[in-house]
């Protein structure tokens, strides 16, 4: 039983093992010359802005609890999208419901500024 | 062969552990997250229940759980951030103000 | 599959769910208007939101006799669920009645409030009417989502931060169990409707001794013995409900609390009543646990919201006992208690209410010497609403244990109606304890910052006729109770 594992385990090596390979071989075969810019942390391409380690904005925490709540409800989606053409237009209804109670939270918080950023 | 007793024993490990955590944790978002975990080990039983007993109704039930804990999650948090805010700490043994 | 689809869509039937359908409508409308006022009106809130509760009340009515089951049996709108909704409905309006001005004084006059407390009854009546455990989860956690947020509403305040996040987290907890127990009873019946899980456990008598059907029952009453707040798992109630803002409380110790009772007592009912000697052994320990922590934890509290917060601990073991009784008499006995309690301590809260200073420091015992004779109205109503929780008569609290310890005599459990008359005799002291100061201690304050607003005092006078009626003329609601068990 434990056959239908093999490959797995043949991927693991594999994936292991090529990048042990990569790092060694930059390590061994590649000149080394590091100066200020090149050990600076990599922010996007950007010359890196201030320390990494400060406080974040509340406004963060407001649209990271915005999202999570907004985020999960497409879960109810996928099922009602697989059977859509069964459903007919009873299913079809019962989600534009559902999207206008999502739509209610939204003007909610839309108007009461909590998607604003300044 | 990896039956449906496996992904129980599983569940019921990560649920004991979440259990563990949150009567030993003081940070109440690391509480939080073991409240979190014996959520999702329940969600592990159900959809190893659901694919046991070839009956849906267990993996409709993890979706509802799921949305659940995410609005839990967003109230949980505010409720953090306003107690932080007052109390410049999350530590649940500053929760303190009413004793017997 | 095609006629699974079609089975699924025979079974929609919105009349199971119009009642707490028109509720949330109202609940949604509520909140879209207060964002379009200026802040701190509040007023028109008071008035949608009881507006919203007399119409759902009125297709509660329409409901009465005439069950109605919808969404493939996971949803019954019947006598059962109307008679609970009635108590959420009056829970609710005398708590918003009594709410607008105490928001105003506590400065936080904060419109969403009210659809906080309209969502938390919709939630409630869900509960009441599921019988599928997914929307009994449903229902316990839009109820229960909803409070968190009221016990912390305050967000100034760190009591009502504090109050907020220990039942965030001790709710969750025990949500967290409760699920545990949903997922074990599904893996041994396959099915999460109730009434199917109790065919099941019935034609198949060995799975009676199978651990997880036994798990699975321990599991899931403990999530539900923690939302009634029933000892052990009753630790978070009186933090909770000092910290809260005083009419959540008040909604908190009624209204969830009979909606944790009735999807309890439905659960029990349908799913395990082949377990039956069972779970009545482990729910006499509690109910009797619940009943002597409550009481006897309350005779020492001075501050009045946690004495009432452990009476109320204590009041919850009283209705347990109709549930060990497992009669007729017991199960209509936990519906009539629950809404002579709503009457009682909702009164006995909106006195508190009124009585409060900003900050509410002045709620304890010494605080309210002399307060009878220089406020008679408050004094009598207080007085009214003690002797009811006392269990005296001619008051609605008498009918209620009457009922209750009746029917746990009439099962043969004469001992545990014993205990709970003493533990009534017990409660005399503290409940007599509060009318010795407000009549017989001189007044030190002159308690001029009581004001008497027509909402609260509506609320009052409300809670007073009921606690009269049902213990003047109990037969009727009594003969009610009893078309709505099953």
């Amino acid at each position: 039983m434990l056959d239908s594992y093999l490959p797995i385990l043949t991927l693991i090596i594999i994936a292991l093992g090529f990048s042990v390979a990569v790092i060694v071989l930059s390590r061994l075969v590649g000149e080394n010359k590091p100066s200020a810019v090149k050990l600076a942390p990599y922010e996007c391409g950007m010359p890196p802005v201030g320390s990494a380690h400060e406080q974040f904005s509340i406004k963060f925490y407001i649209i990271a609890m915005l999202f999570i709540v907004f985020d999960i409800e497409v879960v109810f989606m996928y099922p009602w999208a697989v059977m859509f053409k069964r459903l007919g237009l009873f299913g079809f209804m019962e989600m534009g419901v559902f999207i206008l109670i999502l739509l209610v939270g939204y003007a909610y918080v839309w108007k009461k500024g909590a998607l604003e950023w300044e | 062969m990896i039956t449906v007793y496996h992904y129980m024993t599983v569940a019921a490990i990560l649920f004991a552990m979440g259990t563990y955590g949150v009567l030993t944790r003081r940070n109440a978002i690391v509480i939080f997250m073991c409240i979190e975990l014996m959520l999702n080990s329940v969600n592990l039983t159900f959809i190893a229940l659901s694919s046991h007993l070839q009956n849906m109704d267990g993996q409709v039930f993890v979706l509802f759980v799921m949305a659940v804990a995410a609005a839990e999650a967003g109230v949980g948090l505010a409720l953090m951030i306003a107690f932080y805010r007052n109390r410049d700490s999350i530590d649940v043994d500053d929760i303190n103000l009413m004793k017997l | 599959m095609e006629n699974l689809v079609q089975i699924a869509l025979q079974n929609v039937n919105m009349a199971a769910i119009l009642p707490s359908l028109v509720l949330t409508c109202f609940g949604m409308g509520l909140l879209l208007i207060n964002v379009f006022l200026p802040r701190g009106t509040t007023r028109h809130a008071v008035w949608i939101s009881v507006i919203g509760l007399v119409v759902t009340g009125f297709f509660v009515y329409t409901g009465w006799g005439n069950p109605q089951y919808g969404f493939n049996d996971a949803v019954a709108n019947d006598n059962y669920t109307a008679f609970f909704s009635v108590i959420f409905l009056f829970a609710a309006g005398l708590t918003i009645l009594m709410s607008d001005d105490y928001l105003t004084r506590e400065g936080y006059p904060v419109s969403e409030y009210y659809p906080l407390i309209l969502f938390a009854t919709a939630g409630a009546m869900w509960m009441a009417s599921g019988t599928d455990m997914l929307t009994i989860f449903l229902g316990l956690e839009v109820m229960s989502i909803a409070l968190y947020v009221l016990a912390g509403f305050f967000r100034g305040q760190l009591r009502s931060n504090e109050a907020g996040l220990k039942y965030f987290l001790l709710g969750a907890f025990s949500t967290g169990f409760l699920l545990y127990g949903i997922a074990l009873i599904y893996g041994v019946t396959g099915s999460t409707k109730l009434t199917e899980i109790g065919i099941y456990l019935n034609a198949h008598g060995s799975l009676l001794e199978n651990p997880m059907t036994l798990a699975g029952l321990v599991l899931l009453s403990t999530g539900f013995l923690f939302k009634i707040a029933a000892a052990p798992f009753h630790m978070w109630t009186p933090d909770v409900y000092e910290g809260a803002p005083t009419p959540v409380t008040a909604f908190m110790s009624a209204g969830p609390k009979a909606a944790a009772f009735a999807a309890f007592l439905r659960i029990m009912e349908y799913c395990f009543f082949s377990l039956k000697p069972e779970w009545t052994a482990m729910l006499w320990v509690i109910a009797v646990l619940t009943m002597v922590i409550g009481n006897v934890i309350a005779i020492q509290q001075t501050n009045l919201k946690r004495m009432l917060a452990y009476s109320s601990i204590a009041h919850a073991g009283y209705a347990l006992v109709g549930l060990v009784a497992a009669n007729e008499i017991g199960y209509s006995g936990i519906l009539f208690y629950m809404l002579a309690y709503t009457f009682m301590n909702i009164g006995a809260f909106a006195v508190l209410v009124l009585a409060g200073k900003k900050g509410e420091d002045n709620l304890t015992l010494e605080g309210f010497s002399g307060f009878g004779l220089k406020r008679p109205f408050l004094g009598v109503a207080m007085t009214v609403f003690l002797f009811s929780l006392m269990g005296l008569p001619p008051t609605a609290g008498f009918a209620g244990k009457f009922y209750i310890f009746a029917g746990a005599v009439k099962a043969g459990y004469i001992w545990l109606a014993v205990i709970g008359v003493l533990n009534s005799a017990v409660s005399l002291y503290y409940y007599l304890r509060i009318m010795v100061y407000m009549y017989f201690r001189d007044a030190e304050e002159d308690y001029a910052w009581v004001s008497l607003p027509a909402a609260a005092v509506i609320s009052i006078v409300i809670a007073l006729i009921g606690v009269f009626y049902l213990g003047i003329i109990p037969g009727d609601v009594m003969e009610m109770a009893k078309m709505a068990i099953f």
